[in-house]
């Protein structure tokens, strides 16, 4: 039986108490709008992206603890990296979640992102954890419209 | 809690023994049902998702079970033993569903997929033929999704305009703002008879008056009444009343459109095909009579023979008792529920059947949902498919634990203990 615990690790509750770079970014050049209407969870990212590099950013909206956390946790860990390494890194992320063993050291690469290893143990759940990523993807990416993972 | 809990039924004006001097017996109800039996997540189930749909007594199951193994065959049409014998069968669950809604005639009772799609029909057949443009529809502000978007899709296409009654804090109808809201443009009006996301059973009877003054016919969605009350198309009125069979434990895939036979008789039909004609050439069609009119194609024969079983046994059991013990399980669980710090009901009508909406402290309800299902209690976490309720109150979703009659205390305390552990967790 999953262990909610490994679910709502500390990391995570304390993240969607009080999420980080929660607000909006006065700076930003890019902004994408996730929302999963069956759920209700809402975000915005705001990204302020110089030139392949993400310089900052932030998110505003509302949802689950763990979509919360996710996103918070998302903003500080690509803060500062390239649209490739984002890439790397939502592809690590994605398979932790999702319960596909990520490649050998990744999970050191992960970093504070481990905490969402159980997620894998509840499979409703993954697109709560998935949210925020596939909405700073598509902003990377330069699509247009709302992205929801439901 | 037994005292208080006798305080409050007394309060409500409960029966514990109904006036037939029969109470329900929980446990052996409990046995008909053998879902119910079963261990999820190594823990009793307790199953408080009625109100999205109920579990199926063993006679539902055997029922349908029986019709597929003995006669199966298609209705209407053959000479052959086993196609009498089925079209019987289905026109004999139609006869019963007569006599559930006390339905004047039985080819008042048209066979649906559900609510859903007697709401649809009515909206593209007599919706089509009656509303036009500068027209208005007019609902409640508590409908689920089903009893407003078939109404705007009517609307978009005639120009006609959806009107929406408000309701109060407590999710109860503002009849004076119903009223005002009546006039000459309005051509039917539409309103849930219990509410799905709140609980509140509205006083559809007042609203039936209320439009007939101004000859409006009415549309009553009973989709989460017809397991909790006695429905009495005849004494209420109404002109149109639907129903889904799943939700009172009969099968998916199968409800039921009532509706006055001159009304039926002087709608256009919704799908043609088979069965819903008398004759057919290149040049013309002639349709068949009701019921038939509304029924193209083959029909959910097996749905309807194991909704003819699903209401056998509510009448059986009494809807007086299920009724009262669900009342008294509704107010069972909203005392011990709201003694709970950080809970805030969402629905506090004063007359309310099976429903028990709440937010706990800011804790999202889906990690309520969550951390709930770990210890096998199924409640539902979202906007219940009524988002301009949620809208309405200011939220995204609530935690709904809904009752039906095989539920006990003993779950609802189950459900108490649940949140609890919900709060450890996010202490």
């Amino acid at each position: 039986m999953p262990d909610l615990r490994e679910l709502y690790q500390e990391l995570i509750l304390e993240h969607s108490k009080a999420p980080r770079n929660y607000r909006a970014l006065a700076t930003a050049n890019h902004r994408a709008e996730g929302y999963n209407p069956l759920c209700g969870d809402h975000f915005t990212v705001y990204l302020d992206l110089e030139g392949d590099s993400i310089r900052d950013i932030t998110f505003q909206g509302s949802g689950c603890a763990i979509s919360k956390a996710s996103a918070s946790l998302m903003t500080q860990s690509v803060k500062g990296k390239t649209r490739a390494e984002v890439a790397k890194l939502f592809e690590q992320f994605h398979k932790l979640v999702t319960g596909q063993s990520p490649a050998n050291g990744s999970r050191d690469e992960l970093g504070k992102l481990a905490a969402f290893s159980g997620v894998s143990e509840f499979p409703v759940r993954v697109k709560c954890a998935t949210l925020a990523w596939h909405t700073l993807h598509a902003s990377l990416e330069g699509k247009q419209g709302t992205v929801s993972t439901e | 809690m037994t005292t208080a809990a006798n305080r409050l039924s007394r309060e409500f004006g409960s029966p514990q023994v109904s006036s037939s001097g029969l109470t329900l017996d929980v446990d052996k109800v409990r046995s008909d049902f053998p879902i119910l039996r079963q261990r999820v997540r190594g823990r009793t189930l307790v199953y408080l998702d009625n109100a999205a749909t109920s579990q199926k007594p063993q006679v539902v199951i055997d029922a349908i079970r029986h019709y597929y193994e003995r006669d199966n065959a298609n209705i209407h049409r053959g000479v052959h033993f086993l196609s009498e014998h089925a079209t019987e069968e289905y026109e004999g669950a139609r006869r019963k569903l007569q006599s559930f809604l006390n339905a004047a005639d039985a080819s008042e009772i048209i066979f649906v997929r559900g609510a859903t799609e007697a709401i649809n029909l009515v909206a593209q057949t007599y919706g089509r033929t009656n509303v036009h443009a500068g027209d208005e529809v007019l609902i409640t502000a508590m409908e689920h999704h089903s009893n407003i978007v078939p109404w705007q899709i009517l609307c978009e296409e005639k120009g006609a305009r959806l009107r929406v009654a408000p309701i109060s804090d407590s999710g109860e109808l503002l009849f004076e703002d119903f009223e005002n809201l009546l006039g000459p443009r309005t051509k039917i009006v539409a309103v849930t008879h219990v509410s799905n996301a709140l609980g509140t059973i509205t006083l559809v009877q007042r609203i039936i008056e209320m439009a007939h003054r101004w000859n409006i016919p009415v549309l009553v969605d009973g989709a989460q009444a017809v397991p909790h009350l006695k429905v009495d198309v005849q004494a209420l009125g109404c002109d149109f009343y639907v129903f889904s069979g799943h939700k009172v434990y009969g099968p998916t895939g199968i409800g039921v459109l009532y509706g006055k036979s001159a009304l039926l008789d002087a709608m256009p039909p919704y799908q043609g095909g088979g069965d819903m004609i008398s004759s057919v050439t290149y040049e013309k069609t002639i349709y068949n009579n009701l019921p038939y009119k509304f029924e193209a194609g083959t029909p959910h024969v097996a749905g309807a023979i194991g909704l003819g079983a699903a209401i056998e046994y509510v009448d059986a059991l009494g809807i007086d008792n299920i009724a009262a013990h669900e009342h008294e399980l509704l107010a069972y669980a909203t005392e011990t529920v709201s003694a709970i710090p950080g809970i805030r009901l969402i629905g506090t009508a004063r007359e309310k059947a099976g429903v028990l909406s709440f937010l706990l402290d800011s804790i999202h309800p889906h990690d309520i949902g969550t951390i709930l299902d770990q210890e096998g209690i199924a409640i539902r976490t979202g906007h219940h498919c009524a988002q301009p309720v949620m809208q309405r109150f200011g939220i995204a979703a609530t935690a709904r634990a809904s009752f039906a009659l095989y539920n006990t205390r003993e779950e609802v305390d189950a459900l108490v203990e649940g949140i609890q552990k919900v709060r450890e967790v996010f202490a």
